[in-house]
């Protein structure tokens, strides 16, 4: 089974920009309802099978997301 | 059930301290904030960030002196690898690279470009592009492909009145100065973490002192293609990298 992760979110960084979700093996992530401080639908953890693959945090412009893994 | 994973020791991946905490100011999705980061990345991972001196230039990315943590100085348009050739020749000791767009680098810049790569300055230049003028509204760059609109050339870009694109990374790599000249993209995780071994390995060749290091990232420019990022991201796929294929166009000979 793989190895559990579990990701942390900077709000209000996130531009909402999407480009990460598409790259969630496991469907974690999908951009929210609710928008930040400045106005952007930021990026919001749905469930919980997040596997730290670090492929969102790879791939996102802002640097928002930190990963982590079980060891 | 799950006990909390969010732990120093599960730790996998966070922002580098090479970069600063300032928001960047570019669109969301734009391709230059993940270049900054893989640049500032593969700085922190070699452990040069005292020894590592930037130039920026004039365009979207004229305020990435605000975002890496090194050492950087402006350059006026056009002109980075002239001002990053002094300031190898004074500190022959460091790391010096200029990240230009291409408007800057193959517009105004060409000459500075060419006699810098020709000459084989030992220092690295980071080429984001994008086929279009970001900052300016979208005008047509010389990377515009051809049939592409943009705010200057609103019916596609015409080769008989409006020129040829051009291909400066190939010109370059053309040069007996060039040393190593390759092409990624920074659009797909796959694609970052090609795009930063080509960074590292780009930026370890400058201690060789053999000639320039030119890393080509060809990106998205939403605001500029009046796309969503996700939008861009696949037609760059689907219309830049026909034009600008990705992969290595001159690797140094062993």
């Amino acid at each position: 089974m793989a190895k559990r992760g579990d990701i942390v979110i900077d709000i209000e960084r996130c531009k909402g920009c999407g480009v990460c979700v598409p790259f969630c093996p496991t469907e974690t992530i999908a951009l929210g309802p609710e928008v930040n401080s400045k106005g952007y639908n930021y990026l919001v953890k749905v469930n919980d099978t997040c596997t730290g693959c670090t492929n969102c945090a790879v791939v996102c412009p802002d640097a928002v997301i930190t990963v982590y893994r079980e060891k | 059930m799950a006990e909390n994973l969010i732990k120093p020791e599960n730790l996998v991946y966070k922002k580098t301290s090479v970069m600063t905490d300032k928001v960047m100011h570019y669109c969301p999705g734009c391709g230059h904030g993940t270049a900054h980061r893989i640049l500032a990345e593969v700085i922190d991972e070699m452990g040069i960030q005292n020894e590592t001196i930037g130039v920026a230039p004039v365009g979207c990315s004229v305020l990435a002196y605000n975002y890496f943590d090194v050492d950087m100085t402006e350059a006026a348009h056009g002109r980075a690898p002239a001002v990053a050739t002094g300031i190898r020749r004074v500190f022959p000791e460091k790391y010096v690279f200029t990240y230009q767009g291409d408007g800057d680098l193959a517009a105004i810049g060409t000459a500075e470009t060419i006699h810098a790569c020709n000459r084989g300055e030992n220092i690295l230049i980071v080429f984001i592009n994008n086929g279009i003028y970001g900052m300016t509204g979208g005008q047509m760059a010389p990377t515009t492909l051809e049939g592409m609109k943009s705010s200057t050339s609103p019916r596609g870009r015409d080769i008989k009145t409006m020129g040829n694109p051009l291909k400066i990374t190939e010109l370059v790599a053309q040069l007996p100065g060039s040393y190593f000249v390759t092409r990624q993209s920074v659009h797909t995780p796959g694609s970052v973490r090609k795009a930063k071994r080509a960074i590292k390995k780009a930026m370890e060749y400058q201690k060789l002192n053999k000639g320039t290091c030119l890393v080509e990232i060809v990106s998205n420019c939403n605001s500029g293609w009046k796309m969503t990022p996700v939008q861009a991201n696949k037609w760059m796929e689907e219309n830049m990298f026909p034009f600008f294929p990705l992969g290595d166009i001159k690797v140094p000979q062993e």
